[in-house]
């Protein structure tokens, strides 16, 4: 028999805190471009150090440390993160001296800083840990690649038992502000709370990190199993069903014992049908959350949901504000996450309650 | 001993050789893909680099792609690697529907960022905003030669090629795919020149791997790929290697330097052996990383030693030959490594003059036939990301 993979720690920096969604309300963003919550970094990360990182390294080595605390203190036996625009703060300082100056005089600080990996190697750093370490760039499904990654580890090699995997993309000024030429962020003002309803093109975006401490052994502190993961790189709206078919079939769960299923809709016209239609056809009597109206879209926003998840299945009760349709399930055995980004990379993640 | 993973086609393009036929060629009779750069502008005119001497705009037309269509360098280049390992595998159309592509690169698309910076805003070149991101890039080359099962990118600076052969390898072994095309792809951008310039580790000679008087690293561009082929499935096909094991470690040092004792580059290594279930004194010779900066080849050289002390195998780096290219590198060094199984020979490193002084180490340096079943290939990366393969002759 398959091991099986415990969800035993997590920790999530968004523009969202715990308390607003779980006990407040969420707060409110005008703009299309949002940050996360500011935290107090110096909890996790010495001052000194402090003022040469970016936003991604601050939030992944911070987030990472928080889901380690949670998870036992732990020396993971791999680090796998995923990130899918990488560390763009550091690459537009780099990008932008050149071109201003001309490729002259120009400081390697904001260059060596600015590898998709920095994440994951600082992160090896500040744990002293020499063990397996990779990063994955697969847009919208990086998060989900480190985790397919993780699951195998965790199935086929002995000597893993505690992995620890993250998802971490950071807003820039300009190489975020690109994405409002393109169009994939929406033209007039809305708010993030009306997100889902504006029946636009384009979505909002922001920022975060989220991390999970994986192991084959469940402890006290244990959320969630994860039971699992599938990447499908292009799919058509009539294949999406399907997909989602055999995934539950290949794990022997019938769409019905589905309690709960996130959907990662942005409010973007052009792209919500291939929500819409599970909403309307194989997911009708099924609890429907959504969350990117809270968070805002990115790369390894589905870090954030699965962060969510986790959380309810663990308290059994889910936040209003995530809530898009009425069912109320009495008891939240199975969580299924679906995810795209503009019609590529779509992901499915199955949670069980532990 | 593990079996290993069949590799069934493989493709490859860098500044010595368009494909497999011109890249044997080069190294064979030792020449080099050094030059200076022309494909676009910069005023690093004095530092050689491993260019491929062919324009996107030709790159372009000979694969019929609509200028228009954001396809940046490293898409480009992909292509041409990707469509050699295809044919050479003969892999189907039908084949292709289910097959896995894993990629590795660094910059993605950031050539075409770096020159269209400034026409963005004015809503000019925006196709091209989001070709910036590896995964783009990687979608971008499966959607071009039809691959439709799991495509994944991953980004561990020189070591992603490497990385990319070793996911696919486990993907295979875990039954979650059958058949896996992987390998790398970056190209030269004033971003990486200058980055690399900006840490004064680039040399202004053509570089000297594991020479005492080693002055830096040549940066290349290139891209190459490997079919993977699970077993059942093999049917008749030519097996041209297999891979048979793989490690990766951290060294946990520092962001860009590798630790003194090699740290990373030892447990990749010695994690490599385990997989492949294989002794140190079965490696016949060592494909090193040797990029040829002060700090990698001392630190690699150490950790060469504390694997395998005094039964030294031999060893050389073929960056002389391509320059380092970055993301791609695994990928190329696997390519040459199962070219060297197939002739039985190794290819020399080129420009060594003079032992280092701290190891006394000498690599190969002349083309020399030799009987060669295990070759262990480096690729160490920053964010002390270390990758170790072995690769050995398809036994029955």
């Amino acid at each position: 028999m398959k091991t099986k993979v415990y969800i035993n720690g997590i920790s999530s920096i968004s523009a969202q805190t715990e308390a607003s969604v779980f006990v407040e309300t969420p707060l409110v963003y005008m703009e299309a471009i949002f940050p996360a919550v500011p935290l107090d970094y110096k909890e996790y990360i010495p001052v000194k150090s402090l003022r040469r990182l970016s936003k991604a390294l601050k939030m992944g080595i911070s987030g990472a440390l928080m889901a380690l605390k949670e998870g036992g203190e732990v020396v993971p036996d791999a680090i796998i993160t995923g990130t899918g625009q990488g560390c763009k703060q550091d690459t537009e300082r780099f990008l932008e001296a050149l071109l201003d100056q001309d490729e002259e005089l120009l400081s390697p600080t904001a260059f060596i800083h600015s590898t998709h990996n920095t994440i994951g190697g600082q992160i090896a750093l500040y744990l002293q840990n020499k063990a397996y370490n990779i990063t994955y760039s697969q847009n919208s499904a990086s998060l989900e690649w480190a985790l397919l990654d993780a699951q195998m580890q965790l199935h086929s090699d002995v000597d893993a038992k505690n992995i620890l995997v993250g998802g971490i993309d950071e807003i820039s000024k300009t190489i975020t502000g690109f994405m409002k030429f393109d169009h994939q962020l929406k033209a007039e003002s809305i708010s993030n709370i009306d997100l889902l309803n504006s029946n636009t093109a384009g979505t909002i975006t922001s920022e975060g990190a989220h991390f999970f401490n994986l192991s084959s052994v469940p402890n006290i502190s244990s959320y969630a199993q994860l039971i699992d993961v599938s990447i499908k790189p292009f799919l058509s709206s009539e294949e999406l069903k399907e997909a989602i078919i055999d995934f539950l079939n290949t794990n022997n769960i019938s769409v019905a014992a589905i309690d709960v299923v996130m959907l990662g809709k942005n409010g973007d016209v052009n792209y919500d049908i291939f929500y819409d239609r599970l909403e309307n056809d194989l997911f009708k009597e099924t609890q429907q959350l959504a969350y990117k109206h809270l968070v805002g879209e990115y790369d390894t926003v589905s870090g954030y949901a699965l962060w969510l998840a986790c959380k309810i299945i663990k308290n059994q009760s889910i936040p209003k504000f995530l809530k898009i349709n009425k069912k109320n399930p009495s008891e939240i055995n199975y969580i299924l996450l679906y995810n795209q980004y503009l019609g590529e990379n779509h992901s499915f993640i199955l949670l069980k309650k532990y | 001993m593990n079996k290993g993973i069949a590799v069934t086609g493989m493709g490859i393009i860098s500044s010595i050789g368009r494909n497999q036929e011109e890249t044997y060629k080069a190294l064979i009779s030792g020449k080099n893909g050094l030059s200076f750069i022309e494909n676009f502008t910069t005023k690093h005119t004095e530092l050689p680099a491993g260019e491929v001497k062919i324009t996107n705009k030709e790159l372009l037309a000979s694969l019929k792609i609509n200028p228009t269509q954001p396809y940046t360098r490293v898409s480009l280049l992909g292509i041409i690697a990707a469509k050699e390992a295809i044919t050479n595998a003969q892999l189907s159309k039908e084949e292709l529907s289910n097959c896995g592509f894993i990629s590795g690169t660094s910059v993605g698309g950031m050539d075409a960022t770096e020159k269209y910076y400034s026409d963005f805003e004015n809503g000019v070149n925006t196709q091209f905003i989001k070709a910036q991101h590896p995964g783009f890039t990687t979608n971008q080359i499966a959607n071009y030669l039809d691959i439709k099962g799991k495509i994944a990118t991953i980004s561990t600076a020189c070591s992603s090629a490497a990385n990319a052969i070793m996911l696919g390898c486990r993907m295979i072994e875990s039954g979650k795919l059958k058949r896996v095309i992987v390998g790398g792809s970056d190209a030269l951008t004033k971003f990486t020149l200058n980055g690399f310039n900006s840490l004064m580790i680039l040399s202004n000679q053509p570089c000297k791997p594991f020479d005492d008087d080693r002055k830096g690293l040549n940066l290349g561009e290139g891209a190459a790929y490997l079919v993977l082929e699970a077993d059942d499935i093999i049917g008749n096909k030519k097996v041209l290697g297999r891979v048979k094991g793989y490690g990766n470690a951290n060294d946990s040092f520092h962001q860009t330097a590798s630790s003194p004792e090699g740290e990373g580059a030892y447990l990749a290594m010695k994690k490599a052996l385990k997989s492949a279930g294989l002794d140190h004194d079965q490696i016949d010779y060592i494909h090193a990383h040797g990029t040829a900066t002060r700090n990698n080849d001392l630190s690699e050289s150490t950790a060469i030693h504390r694997v395998f002390g005094n039964k030294l195998p031999e060893f050389s780096s073929t960056k002389g030959y391509t320059g380092h290219t970055l993301a791609a590198a695994g990928g190329i060094q696997a390519v040459m490594n199962l070219l060297m199984l197939e002739n039985q020979e190794v290819f020399p490193n080129l420009n060594f003059e003079h032992s280092m002084k701290e190891t006394g180490f000498y690599p190969v340096i002349i083309k020399k036939q030799k009987n060669l079943n295990y070759i262990l290939s480096n690729s160490f990366g920053f964010g002390g990301n270390c990758t170790s393969l072995i690769f050995g002759k398809d036994e029955d």
